[in-house]
C-alpha cells in the first residue's frame, strides 16, 4: 500500500473575501522530516494548513498527495479544540468511528491514545469541563488513535500557559518519533528550534525561504525572514 | 342502575345546533338513549347552517336542527332521508331592565322590533346563518323591515353563537333574540331580563333527519335510525319533556305518530 | 376580576373525574403532537442547517414564515382533508382524538424545524472544521450537532408545547368539541365562555397556565443540570 506521502502543491493560489491570500505557492512535503510553517500574523499559515489538509479548496491550481486514502491517514489538531459533549473517551471514540473502525477496536486504540497522552485518569470526565491544556492534549490524542501518515497542527500551544504548552510539545515529539509526519505552523520561534527538522518561511502567501533548521537559525536567508527572526515584522 | 345497560354497540355522529347543545339537553338526554340502546351519541354542535353542511359532507350519520325550510331543502335535495318533528320550544326577546324602546308588556314580537328599530336602540344580532339568526331574519321581515337596508350602527352583527352574542348584548345592554333554553342557563346576564315572550311567532320547531346512507354509504343507518325512532318514540319524548331548569320546562315534544 | 379566578378555582377544585378527563386529554393531544413534531423537525431543521442546495435561502424564509401558520386554518385545511367529502375521508379520521395530533402536529412542525435549523446553524460554526477533518460530513455531521446541542433544542421544543396547548382553532375545528371525546382544555374554556359562565373558565384558564408552567420549569431544570454535568 502506498503510503499518502509525499504531498505535491502546484501553482496554488487561494482568494477570500476579494483578497489573495496564497500567491501561485508550489511545494513539496516528504514523509520524515518535521516540517515547521513559519510566519508573521496574516501571511496565511492558517490557510496554507487547511488547504493542505483538504478543509479549502484552492482557487487555482492543484493539491495532490501521492496516493488517495481513507480520511484517517492525515488528521489536524486546531488552535481551539472542539469536542462533543461527551466523555474525553467517547469523543476519541468518535473519531475513530468516524474513520471506519469498528467493535472493540475502537475503545481499545483510544484508551490506548489516552493513556500515550496521559489523560487516562479522566477518560469518562466529559470533555467540556476538562483545562484548556488538557482539552488540546485530547484532541492529540484523537488525532494519535488514528495513527495518520501526516498531522497537521495550526498553532497549537497559541493559547496556553507554559507548562501545559510543554505537555503539548513533548506530546508531538513522541507523536514524531512513532513515524507520523508532523506538519506544524507556529509563530513562536522556540518552538520552531525545539520541534522542527525543517522551517517553510511565509511572507504575504509566498514562501519566501525553505530551509533546514540549523540553516534558517541564527541566520535566516532571505531579509524578510531574516527581519521576522530579529522581531521587527509581527504582521504580514 | 349500570346492570340493565346493553354493551356499547357503536358510536353515532350527531350534527345539532349549539343552542341545543348549551341548554343542557344531551346531557340530560343522550345517557338515557345510550343506557336503553347501547349506542353511544358523540354531538358535534355548530350553527344550523354549518350542521347541515356537515350532513352533505357526510361526516355526520345524523343532523338535529331547528331550521324547517332549511331542513326541507336538505331532504329535498337528497342530502337527507326523512324529516321528523321532535319538539319545539320558543325564542324570547330579552333586553336592558330600562328598556328603552318601551318592549315591556306586548306579546307582539312584530311591534317590539318595530318599536326597536324607531328608536335605534342596540340590537345584537347572531348574523351566523344559524336557526336563531334565520328565525330572527323572518320576524323582521314579518315586521315589513328590510333589515339588510335599515340596519345602521344599532345593529351589532357578532357573526356568533348564542352565548358569545349574549355575552355582547349584556356587555352592549342591548336587545337580542335568544331561545329560552340559552338563556335559563346563561349566567353573565348583567342588566339584560325577558321582555317579550309568548308569541306564537316566536315558536322554534326542531327537526331530525337521517343522513341518506345512498350518498354516504358509510353513514350508520340503522344506529342512526334507531335514534330518531327512539326521539320520536313516546319514551324520548316523556325524556326531553322531563328537561327542566330550575323546575321549568324548556323543550315541548310534539312529534306525529 | 380576582373573585372570579378565586371562584373560578373553586369551581375546577370540586369538579369531578370530567375534568381530569379533559386535562389528560389536552396533555395526551399536545405533548404526542410535539413529540412528533421533534422527531420529524429535529432532522429536517438540521439537515437545511448544513446542506447545501439550491433555493436554501427560500426554503428557510418559507419555514420562518409558516411557523406563523394561524392555526384555525390549518384547523380548516385538515378538516377538508378528513372530511368524508374529502380525498382522507375513508379513514374515518374527523372528529377524533388522532386527528387533532394531526392538525397539531402541522402547527408546531415549522415552530421546532426552524428554531433547530438556527440552533444548528449557529453550532455549525463552532464544529464544523473539525468534523470535516475526521471526515464526518453532510447529514451525518449534522446530526453529531443536533445531538450535541440537545439541551439547547429544548427551547425549540417548548416553543413548539406553549403553541399546541395554547391553540384552540385547530383542535375545534377538527375535533368538534364531542363531550368526553374529543373535548380538551382550550375548547372547555371557549365553550365555558361562550355559555357565560367566566368563573369557571377562567379557573380552567388558570389551571391550563400552571401545567405549562411546570413543564417549563422542568425543561429548565434539566437544562441547568446538563449544562453543569456536561459543560
Amino acid at each position: 500500500m502506498n503510503g499518502i506521502l509525499p504531498l505535491r502543491l502546484e501553482d496554488v493560489s487561494f482568494a477570500a473575501g476579494g483578497r489573495t491570500l496564497i500567491e501561485q505557492l508550489s511545494l513539496t512535503l516528504e514523509a520524515g522530516a518535521s516540517t515547521i510553517i513559519l510566519g508573521a500574523n496574516g501571511a496565511g499559515k492558517s490557510v496554507l494548513m487547511r488547504l493542505m489538509h483538504g478543509l479549502l479548496a484552492p482557487s487555482t491550481g492543484r493539491v495532490a498527495w501521492n496516493a488517495q486514502g481513507p480520511r484517517r491517514r492525515q488528521a489536524m489538531v486546531f488552535q481551539r479544540p472542539v469536542m462533543l459533549r461527551r466523555s474525553a473517551l467517547a469523543n476519541v471514540v468518535y473519531g475513530l468511528a468516524a474513520a471506519g473502525v469498528t467493535g472493540v477496536e475502537r475503545e481499545r486504540l483510544a484508551r490506548e491514545a489516552l493513556a500515550e497522552v496521559g489523560l487516562s485518569h479522566v477518560a469518562q470526565r466529559p470533555a467540556r469541563i476538562l483545562s484548556g491544556g488538557e482539552q488540546q492534549r485530547l484532541a492529540l490524542a484523537r488525532a494519535w488513535a488514528l495513527h495518520p501518515e501526516v498531522v497537521f497542527l495550526d498553532e497549537p500551544t497559541a493559547n496556553l500557559d507554559p507548562g501545559a504548552t510543554r505537555e503539548i510539545e513533548t506530546i508531538i515529539k513522541a507523536f514524531d518519533a512513532s513515524g507520523t509526519k508532523i506538519v506544524m505552523s507556529t509563530h513562536s520561534l522556540g518552538q520552531a528550534r525545539r520541534l522542527g527538522d525543517e522551517v517553510i518561511f511565509l511572507h504575504q502567501g509566498r514562501v519566501a525561504e525553505r530551509a533546514p533548521i540549523e540553516r534558517f537559525f541564527p541566520q535566516p536567508a532571505s531579509p524578510e525572514a531574516a527581519a521576522f527572526v530579529k522581531g521587527e515584522l509581527p504582521w504580514a | 342502575m349500570g346492570l340493565a345497560a346493553a354493551a356499547i354497540a357503536g358510536f353515532i355522529t350527531l350534527a345539532s345546533t349549539t343552542s341545543t347543545e348549551q341548554s343542557g339537553l344531551f346531557r340530560h338526554l343522550l345517557p338515557i338513549f345510550e343506557k336503553q340502546s347501547g349506542i353511544r351519541v358523540r354531538v358535534v354542535a355548530l350553527g344550523t347552517g354549518q350542521a347541515l353542511d356537515m350532513g352533505k359532507r357526510g361526516d355526520a350519520d345524523v343532523v338535529f336542527v331547528h331550521a324547517k325550510a332549511l331542513e326541507e331543502k336538505f331532504v329535498a335535495e337528497g342530502h337527507g332521508v326523512q324529516r321528523f318533528e321532535v319538539m319545539y320550544n320558543d325564542f324570547v326577546l330579552v333586553g336592558p331592565k330600562a328598556d328603552p324602546a318601551n318592549t315591556r308588556g306586548t306579546k307582539d314580537i312584530v311591534a317590539a322590533l318595530q318599536k326597536i328599530r324607531a328608536a335605534q336602540a342596540p340590537f345584537a344580532s347572531r348574523g351566523d346563518k344559524s336557526g336563531t339568526h334565520f328565525a330572527e331574519l323572518q320576524l323582521w321581515k314579518a315586521a315589513g323591515i328590510d333589515i339588510a337596508s335599515a340596519k345602521g350602527p344599532w345593529y351589532r352583527d357578532t357573526g356568533s353563537g348564542m352565548g358569545p352574542t349574549l355575552n355582547t348584548a349584556a356587555g352592549m345592554n342591548a336587545y337580542v333574540l335568544t331561545d329560552r333554553g340559552t338563556w335559563l342557563s346563561f349566567k353573565n346576564r348583567g342588566e339584560l331580563t325577558i321582555l317579550v315572550q309568548g308569541d306564537r311567532r316566536l315558536f322554534n320547531q326542531y327537526g331530525v333527519i337521517l343522513v341518506n346512507p345512498a350518498k354516504h354509504p358509510h353513514v350508520k343507518k340503522k344506529m342512526g335510525q334507531a335514534f330518531i325512532d327512539w326521539l320520536v318514540s313516546p319514551a324520548g319524548q316523556a325524556a326531553i319533556a322531563a328537561y327542566k331548569i330550575g323546575g321549568e320546562q324548556l323543550f315541548f315534544p310534539n312529534a306525529k305518530r | 376580576m380576582l373573585d372570579a379566578i378565586v371562584s373560578g378555582l373553586g369551581l375546577v377544585a370540586t369538579l369531578d373525574l370530567r375534568l381530569w378527563e379533559i386535562v389528560g386529554l389536552s396533555l395526551a393531544v399536545s405533548l404526542s403532537a410535539v413529540a412528533l413534531a421533534t422527531l420529524l423537525g429535529l432532522p429536517l431543521g438540521a439537515a437545511i442547517a448544513v446542506g447545501r442546495f439550491p433555493g436554501r435561502q427560500a426554503v428557510i424564509v418559507v419555514l420562518n414564515a409558516l411557523m406563523g401558520l394561524p392555526p384555525v386554518v390549518v384547523g380548516l385545511f385538515i378538516y377538508l382533508l378528513l372530511s368524508r367529502a374529502g380525498p382522507l375521508g375513508e379513514l374515518g379520521l374527523l372528529f377524533t382524538p388522532q386527528a387533532m395530533v394531526v392538525a397539531q402536529t402541522v402547527l408546531v412542525l415549522p415552530i421546532i424545524a426552524a428554531l433547530a435549523r438556527q440552533a444548528v446553524e449557529d453550532a455549525w460554526r463552532e464544529y464544523e472544521e473539525q468534523l470535516r477533518s475526521l471526515g464526518v460530513d453532510g447529514l451525518r455531521g449534522a446530526l453529531t450537532v443536533l445531538w450535541d446541542i440537545r439541551f439547547s433544542l429544548l427551547t425549540a421544543v417548548l416553543a413548539g408545547l406553549g403553541r399546541a396547548s395554547a391553540e384552540v382553532g385547530a383542535v375545534m375545528i377538527v375535533g368538534g368539541n364531542i363531550d368526553g371525546v374529543t373535548r380538551v382544555m382550550t375548547t372547555t374554556i371557549a365553550l365555558e365562555t361562550s355559555k357565560g359562565d367566566l368563573p369557571l373558565a377562567l379557573g380552567l384558564g388558570v389551571v391550563l397556565i400552571a401545567i405549562v408552567l411546570v413543564l417549563n420549569a422542568a425543561a429548565h431544570l434539566i437544562k441547568e443540570a446538563a449544562q453543569r454535568r456536561y459543560g
